[in-house]
C-alpha cells in the first residue's frame, strides 16, 4: 500500500514538476506548481511529518501560490505570448547542467549510511507537539529571528511597489 | 509543561539592540514628515552606538547560548565590532545621499538596520539553522536596498539580479545542509565536527560540505560564483553597494570560516584545496577585468572580488596565522571600502551621473582634501604602506609563505601589482588632468565629512600601528581552534 | 518497500528541474517558481532524513525553508511588478541578466 502510494506520488510530483518547467502559460505553470506541492504534503504524510504536511499545503499550495496568481493577473502577464524562440546555447547549456547534477546526486546518495541515533521519536505523542515543542524549546532564538526576516520582507514588499510619487 | 532553556539574552544583545532601533525607526517614521530622514538616521546612529557599547562584554563571555545554537565568543566580539563599524559609516554616508535624491524613506534605515542584526546573528551562530535564517534575514533585506532608488532603473534591475542568484545559491546551500544532516544526523556545528573526527566521511558529506562551499562563494563573490557582483554593485545606490561590498562580504566569510573551521576541519584537507584554486582565479580575474572598466563603481566592484581572493589565500593558509591574518584583512578593508565607496557616493551626484572615472579629472583642484582622502583609500585598497590595506595583504601572504603556499603568494603580489596600475589610474585622474567642462562644487553634509574622516583615520590609524589590531584578531579566532 | 534512497532520488529529480528550470526559462515568475521547487526538494530531503534518522531536527528546518521562501517569493514578486512597471516586460533577458 505505502508502495503504491510512493509510487503514484513520485509520478505526480515529478511529472507535475516537468510541467512547471516546460509549460509557456504562467497559469498553468502555477496549476501545475500546487500539485507538486499537493504531492510533496502527500510525501511528508508517508514520512510521518503531518504538521510539516498541512504547513505545506496551507503556506506553499495556498498562500504562495495563490501571490504567484495574484501578481499574473494583477499584470496581465497571461496575454503576453513571447514568440516561440529556438533552444539556443545557454538551454542546453542548461539542461546539460542539470542533468548532471542529477547524476552526480545519483551518485552521492548511493553509498549512504545513515548513522545510529541516540534519539528517535517517542511513541505516543503526535507530530505536531513533538515539532512544537522543539520550535519553542531549542529552536526558540531562529523563530524569533524568522520574524524579523519576515518584518524585513514585508517592509521591503511595501517599499518596492510603492507609487513612485 | 514544556521545560524552557535558560535564555541568555547578553549573547545577543547588541543585534536586539539593532532590531529595537529598527522598530522605533518604523514607528518614528509615520509620525514625523519634515526631516525623517534625519531624525531616522540619528535614531540609527543611537541604536548603533549602544550596540557597540554592549558588544564589550562578549569578548571575554565564550558560551554558548540558547540551547547551543549561538556562540558568543570573541570571534563573533570582532566580527560585531566590523559590522557595526560598517553600517555606522553607512548611515552617514546614506543620509546626504537620500537627501539629494528626495528619498524620503525612513524605511532605508528600518531595513539597513534589521540587515546588520542579520548579520550579527549569521557570525554567531553555532548551528547551520541559526547561520541559515541570520544569511536570510540580511540578503532580504539587501534584496530591497539595492531596489529601493525609484528613479533608477538599473537598482531594480540589480535588485533583481541580485534576488535570483542568491536564491539560487541558497538552495545549492540548502541542499549541501542537508546531505550534511543525512551523514551527521544534526547541523550543529559541534555535532559536525564530531561526526566529521570519527573519521567517517561519506561521500554524501563530501558532496554536501561542497555545496556549502558553493553557497558561500557566491556570497563572498568569489570566481566562479561572482558573475552577479559587477551589475548589482553597480546598479544598487552607492551607499548600498559599499555595505554589501564590507559588510556582507564580511558576515559571509565569518560564517564561512566558522563553519570549515570549526566543524569541517577534518576535511581540511579536501576543502583547503578548493579554495587554493577558487582564491587563485578569483585574484587574476578580479584584478584583470577591474582593468578595462571605466565605470568608477564597476572597477571597484571587479576590486572586491579581487579582496576576496585575498582573503581566500587567508582561509588557504588556515590556522591560527591565516585566519587571525583574515579579520584584521576584514577590519583594514571596512574602513578603505567604506570610505572609498563614500567618496564615490559624494562625487556622484544627483541621480549618481558621474559615476566614470573621467569624472574624477580635476578633484585635486577643486576639493584638495576630498582628493587626499581618495588616495588614502586607493592607496590603501592598492597595498601601498603605511596604510592598513599593505599590513593587511602583508600579514596574509606571509601567513601563507609560512604554510608553504609560495605560489599563490606570488601570483597574489603579481595581481597586486597589476592593480596599482587601476587605483592609480583614478589618482592621476584626480591631480594630472583637467577637468572637460567647469564643474560645480560639491555640497558636503557634515555626517558625510564625519564618516569620511573616520574612515581615512582608521586606514592610517591601524596601519601605522597594527600591532594591537593584529593581536586582537589573533585573540579573537582563538575560539575556533 | 519504499526507502530513504527513493525518497532521495525523488528529491534530486525534483532539485535538477528545478535548476534546469533557473537555466532555461526567461519568464521572471517561471523562475521564482523553479526556484522554490529547488527549496521544495530540499524540504522533501530533509523530511525523509528526519525520518529515517529519528530526529526532528529536520522538520523542524523545513519549516524555517518555508518561511525564508515565503519571503523571497514575496519580496521577488515584488520587484517583479516593479520592474514590469518600469520595462513592460517580465523577460529575464530583457534586464540584460547575464552580462557577465
Amino acid at each position: 500500500m505505502e508502495t503504491l502510494m510512493f509510487y503514484i506520488l513520485s509520478v505526480v510530483t515529478v511529472g507535475s514538476a516537468v510541467f512547471v518547467v516546460l509549460l509557456r502559460r504562467p497559469v498553468y505553470n502555477v496549476l501545475f506548481m500546487i500539485l507538486t506541492m499537493i504531492g510533496l504534503a502527500g510525501f511528508f504524510i508517508l514520512l510521518r511529518a503531518e504538521f510539516v504536511a498541512m504547513v505545506q499545503l496551507i503556506v506553499y499550495a495556498g498562500a504562495i501560490m495563490v501571490l504567484f496568481l495574484f501578481v499574473i493577473m494583477l499584470l496581465n502577464i497571461d496575454q503576453i505570448r513571447p514568440p516561440v524562440q529556438a533552444r539556443d546555447i545557454r538551454w542546453w547549456a542548461g539542461a546539460l547542467i542539470a542533468f548532471a547534477l542529477f547524476g552526480l546526486i545519483l551518485v552521492v546518495i548511493k553509498g549512504i549510511v545513515l548513522p545510529a541515533m541516540e534519539t528517535a521519536v517517542v511513541a505516543g505523542q503526535s507530530n505536531t507537539e513533538l515539532v512544537a515543542k522543539e520550535l519553542f524549546t531549542t529552536y526558540l532564538l531562529p523563530f524569533e529571528i524568522a520574524s524579523v526576516l519576515l518584518l524585513a520582507a514585508i517592509i521591503g514588499t511595501v517599499v518596492l511597489i510603492r507609487k513612485q510619487s | 509543561m514544556i521545560p524552557i532553556p535558560a535564555i541568555n539574552l547578553g549573547s545577543i544583545l547588541p543585534a536586539l539592540i539593532l532590531c529595537a532601533a529598527g522598530l522605533v525607526v518604523l514607528a518614528v517614521g509615520l509620525f514625523v514628515r519634515r526631516g525623517a530622514v534625519t531624525v531616522a538616521a540619528l535614531i540609527s546612529l543611537v541604536g548603533i552606538v549602544l550596540a557597540f557599547m554592549t558588544n564589550s562584554p562578549l569578548r571575554a563571555l565564550n558560551a554558548e547560548a540558547f540551547s547551543g545554537l549561538v556562540a558568543a565568543d570573541s570571534f563573533c566580539w570582532f566580527l560585531n565590532i566590523l559590522i557595526l563599524i560598517a553600517v555606522g559609516l553607512t548611515v552617514l554616508i546614506s543620509a546626504k545621499y537620500l537627501a539629494d535624491e528626495g528619498m524620503a524613506l525612513p524605511e532605508y534605515f528600518v531595513l539597513l538596520l534589521f540587515c546588520a542584526a542579520g548579520m550579527m546573528f549569521m557570525v554567531s551562530g553555532n548551528h547551520i539553522l541559526v547561520i541559515f535564517i541570520g544569511l536570510e534575514t540580511l540578503s532580504i533585506s539587501v534584496y530591497v536596498l539595492a531596489g529601493i532608488h525609484p528613479a533608477i532603473p538599473r537598482s531594480q534591475e540589480s535588485a533583481l539580479k541580485y534576488l535570483l542568484l542568491g536564491a539560487f545559491s541558497s538552495g545549492l546551500f540548502l541542499y549541501g545542509a542537508a546531505l550534511l544532516y543525512g551523514s551527521a544526523g544534526s547541523l550543529a556545528l559541534p555535532a559536525l565536527a564530531k561526526y566529521f573526527q570519527a573519521g567517517s566521511t561519506s561521500l554524501m558529506a563530501k558532496a554536501g560540505m561542497g555545496l556549502l562551499l558553493i553557497g558561500f562563494g557566491f556570497k563572498v563573490a568569489a570566481v566562479p560564483f561572482h558573475m552577479w557582483t559587477p551589475d548589482v554593485y553597480e546598479g544598487a545606490p552607492t551607499p548600498i553597494t559599499a555595505f554589501m561590498s564590507v559588510g556582507v562580504k564580511a558576515a559571509a566569510f565569518a560564517a564561512f570560516v566558522r563553519v570549515f573551521f570549526d566543524s569541517l576541519a577534518a576535511l581540511q584537507v579536501n576543502w583547503s584545496q578548493i579554495l587554493w584554486v577558487l582564491a587563485l582565479v578569483t585574484m587574476i580575474l578580479g584584478n584583470l577585468a577591474a582593468l578595462v572598466q571605466d565605470n568608477i563603481k564597476r572597477m571597484l566592484a571587479y576590486s572586491s572580488i579581487a579582496h576576496a581572493g585575498y582573503i581566500l589565500v587567508g582561509m588557504v593558509a588556515g590556522h591560527t596565522e591565516g585566519t587571525s591574518a583574515l579579520l584584521y584583512y576584514l577590519l583594514a578593508y571596512t574602513f578603505t571600502n567604506m570610505g572609498a565607496f563614500g567618496v564615490v557616493a559624494l562625487v556622484g551626484r544627483k541621480g549618481e551621473a558621474n559615476n566614470m572615472i573621467d569624472d574624477y579629472r580635476g578633484l585635486a583642484k577643486l576639493h584638495p582634501l576630498l582628493a587626499v582622502t581618495m588616495a588614502i583609500f586607493l592607496f590603501s585598497l592598492a597595498g601601498v604602506p603605511p596604510t592598513a590595506g599593505f599590513v593587511g595583504k602583508f600579514t596574509i601572504f606571509s601567513a601563507a609563505v609560512k604554510e608553504g603556499y609560495v605560489g599563490l603568494v606570488i601570483v597574489g603580489v603579481l595581481t597586486s601589482a597589476i592593480s596599482v596600475y587601476y587605483y592609480f589610474r583614478v589618482v592621476m585622474k584626480m591631480y594630472m588632468e583637467a577637468p572637460a567642462t567647469e564643474p560645480q562644487a560639491l555640497h558636503f553634509g557634515p555626517a558625510v565629512v564625519v564618516g569620511l574622516l573616520i574612515a581615512a583615520v582608521g586606514v592610517l590609524y591601524i596601519g601605522i600601528f597594527p600591532i594591537t589590531y593584529l593581536d586582537l584578531a589573533a585573540k579573537s579566532v582563538m575560539p575556533l581552534f | 518497500m519504499v526507502t530513504l534512497h527513493h525518497y532521495l532520488v525523488v528529491s534530486a529529480a525534483l532539485f535538477a528541474l528545478g535548476v534546469i528550470g533557473v537555466m532555461i526559462r526567461r519568464n521572471l515568475i517561471v523562475v521564482l517558481m523553479c526556484l522554490e521547487l529547488m527549496l521544495n526538494a530540499v524540504n522533501l530531503s530533509f523530511v525523509a532524513f528526519s525520518h529515517y534518522l529519528g530526529s526532528l531536527e529536520g522538520q523542524v528546518f523545513v519549516l524555517f525553508v518555508m518561511v525564508v521562501a515565503a519571503a523571497e517569493v514575496a519580496v521577488g514578486l515584488a520587484i517583479a511588478v516593479a520592474v514590469f512597471r518600469q520595462k513592460g516586460s517580465i523577460d529575464v533577458n530583457d534586464v540584460n541578466l547575464m552580462k557577465w
